[in-house]
């Protein structure tokens, strides 16, 4: 059985069943407690489980991280909110050469079960501080896990798993997809597996490999595609480290032809990765090219002409597609 | 002779100031003794000597219980043995062997005891801050009484994460002491030239933090202004700030050339305050010099010891090069575990002497 939710109650139901579950586990970041989150995503939370282990906190990213992985050497499982994934940037030394470290270099004496939740990604003219979609800097950082939700159900399974994982996890929430509504599994222990991809749509003409709010507008072009008879299947990775190259393999055998899309800058994005993974892996399977399409190499803009321009949509995930049926590339 | 700047002691303070002067010897003993075998060669990678600053190390972890927390430095061998980790674990991992506390995946910068509440040594000047508030963070969740130390020196306290954890620690009361090794040099730059002001302990009082200086050279009083920090801080009281006004009796590095002092500086230093001869001379009576060379000759011993069980260690296989950044990277059958190790069989044909489940000698 399921539900019909938003995103956002997705997150916090996640939260609070695992709060529930385990008295370790505990929350902290800017404007969380008191004000609910900035898109809302903590309202309630302080009530049912005090201030205490829903904190507000100074604006100190540095130390809110390097806090949360001290916390996680020493028992706990923190959850610390980054209230806009941007300001990872200022919490840098504690993401990359304190939490990713420490277990690898300390002979595996520690773990460090703490969750980055990181609201990204594109919306509303927010501007080139307040609208990156990082996740590629993470997954260059060897020691790291990071997971992507594409809806409320991936919210919930995949914040659920983030939580309970022993390894750190950043966990990147895009600020427009808070208010969708989407099926969740009525289960409690309800998880998605991290590591693991999801075929959200089936067609044997092409596949579009994507994550995040991406995986949207790849259905979007899928259904554009289905009415000029073009069947393409949807590949949801869900999680970017560990990857699941198995079922980017399974696709690529599956359709011949792949587009990989996110709304991350495409250079040296985790698009790159994935076509070079099938470039060397699956090369005898492949038709066509590889196409692989991101942000352009700008910061974002403010204006929104300007901002709809420089990521990809449906429309140009769509075109990608055709292009490769038709040989068109 | 040394001046002697405490009252003579008697009956449970000597005992206690015996077993400071024992832990002081043994950090002495231990890091010249790596000195001598990193020039020899023996130890690769950087390493970071305390000499000169025993007292600080020794007297706060004696204060220490087990089940507390600290974190330390590049400069972090005296932590490490003063909270209790054993001298062959230690020098077993500065010799990069398989048997290291961290298996030889860490070294001299990156040593850590999870047994004995020891965090690491970190490579990032002020990388301590933050595990130690959140060390701190984490007994207040789980109501416990544990308390968390965080060792530093004067440099890490122009770095931003100093003040952000100690305004963090001091709004929240954490159970967080701060103990700042004050041994006048940032790396290889006097503190005169890189602060405006004499003591770094005003700065608490920007965070609103209680705070005492100490003479870092006397074990006991690092110990004794300890003692009240641990005190507040396992009663709810807070955070606590000692300054320990110490010195570096070698260089930044091993190796440095010390281009940025002179020699006599040094001497004079070690002459007026050596925290060991200090010990010594506030003993007085209470230690004669038979057991007071004892002292020496046990840790001599115990190095000699280390050193054996290091040379007789393995290197670790080369394929622990490629485990142990996540749980679950050792586990046919976790995700990680399979992508980890596809990424290795991705590098195995490329890597020199390396094939597929090579099995490296290493030594």
């Amino acid at each position: 059985m399921s539900r019909t939710i938003t995103f956002t109650e997705a997150t916090l139901e996640a939260m609070r069943e695992e709060m529930r579950r385990d008295p370790t586990v505990f929350l902290m970041g800017e404007d969380i407690a008191k004000q609910g989150g900035i898109f809302g995503q903590f309202r309630g939370l302080p009530q049912e489980f005090g201030f205490d282990r829903v904190r507000d906190t100074p604006i100190s990213e540095a130390a809110l991280v390097g806090a949360g992985v001290g916390a996680a050497l020493t028992g706990c499982r923190p959850v610390v909110d980054m209230h806009f994934a941007d300001f990872i940037t200022c919490a840098m030394d504690e993401v990359v050469n304190q939490a990713a470290k420490l277990r690898y270099m300390f002979g595996e004496q520690c773990i460090v079960p703490m969750t980055l939740r990181a609201p990204d990604g594109i919306t509303k003219s927010a501007g080139s501080q307040h609208s990156q979609a990082l996740e590629g800097w993470f997954v260059h950082t060897p020691g790291l896990e990071v997971v992507i939700p594409a809806d409320a159900e991936d919210a919930k399974g995949l914040l659920k798993a983030a939580i309970r994982s022993d390894n750190p996890t950043l966990y990147f929430e895009h600020k427009m997809l808070f208010p969708q509504k989407g099926p969740v599994p009525d289960d409690d222990d309800f998880v998605v597996p991290i590591g693991k991809a999801k075929t959200m749509r089936d067609g044997e003409d092409v596949a579009i490999v994507t994550y995040g709010i991406t995986v949207g507008r790849a259905i979007e072009a899928a259904t554009l595609l289905e009415a000029e008879g073009i069947r393409a299947t949807v590949i949801n990775l869900r999680t970017v480290w560990p990857l699941d190259y198995d079922a980017i393999a399974d696709a690529v055998a599956r359709t011949h032809r792949v587009v990989v899309a996110h709304e991350a800058v495409r250079v040296g994005g985790v698009g790159a990765e994935i076509a070079s993974f099938i470039g060397e892996h699956c090369f005898d399977e492949l038709d066509a090219p590889v196409l692989r399409l991101g942000a352009a190499h700008v910061p974002v803009p403010f204006a929104p002409v300007l901002q709809e321009a420089m990521y990809p949509r449906a429309a140009m995930i769509a075109d990608a597609a055709r292009r490769l049926v038709r040989r068109d590339v | 002779m040394a001046k002697t700047l405490t009252a003579a002691v008697h009956g449970e303070r000597s005992d206690l100031g015996i077993a400071l002067l024992r832990t002081m010897i043994r950090i002495r003993v231990l890091e010249e003794g790596i000195e001598k075998h990193f020039l020899a060669g023996d130890i690769p990678g950087f390493a970071h000597l305390s000499i000169g600053q025993e007292a600080v190390a020794a007297g706060t972890c004696a204060k220490l219980r087990t089940d507390d927390a600290i974190a330390s430095t590049h400069r972090g061998h005296g932590h490490t043995l003063a909270k209790g980790t054993s001298m062959r674990g230690m020098v077993a991992e500065l010799f990069a062997r398989a048997t290291g506390i961290c298996k030889g995946k860490g070294g001299s910068m990156h040593i850590a005891d999870f047994s004995v509440g020891m965090l690491g040594a970190n490579g990032v000047v002020a990388g301590g801050f933050g595990l130690v508030a959140g060390a701190a963070l984490s007994a207040v969740q789980r109501k416990t009484d544990q308390v968390a130390v965080c060792f530093f020196g004067d440099g890490a306290t122009n770095r931003g994460p100093f003040h952000e954890n100690l305004n963090l620690c001091a709004v929240w009361n954490l159970p967080a002491i701060f103990v700042l090794e004050n041994n006048r040099y940032a790396s290889t730059t006097s503190t005169a030239e890189t602060m405006k002001i004499d003591d770094v302990a005003i700065r608490a009082a920007g965070y609103g933090m209680p705070s005492a200086i100490v003479d870092g050279f006397d074990a006991f009083a690092v110990y004794d202004a300890i003692g009240e920090a641990t005190a507040r801080a396992r009663s709810g009281g807070g955070p606590t700030f000692v300054e320990c006004k110490t010195y570096r009796a070698r260089g930044h590095y091993i190796g440095d050339p010390e281009r940025y002092r002179e020699k006599r500086e040094i001497e004079d230093v070690m002459t007026a305050s050596d925290p060991i001869v200090r010990m010594q001379a506030t003993l007085g009576d209470a230690l004669d010099a038979g057991e007071f060379e004892a002292l020496w000759t046990q840790a001599r011993e115990e190095f000699a010891d280390a050193v054996a069980f290091a040379r007789s260690s393995p290197s670790p296989e080369r394929d622990e090069a490629f485990f142990g950044a996540y749980v679950g990277d050792r586990s046919a059958g976790d995700p990680v575990h399979a992508v980890e190790s596809r990424e290795r069989d991705a590098f195995m044909p490329f890597a020199p002497n390396l094939g597929h489940g090579s099995q490296g000698s290493g030594h």
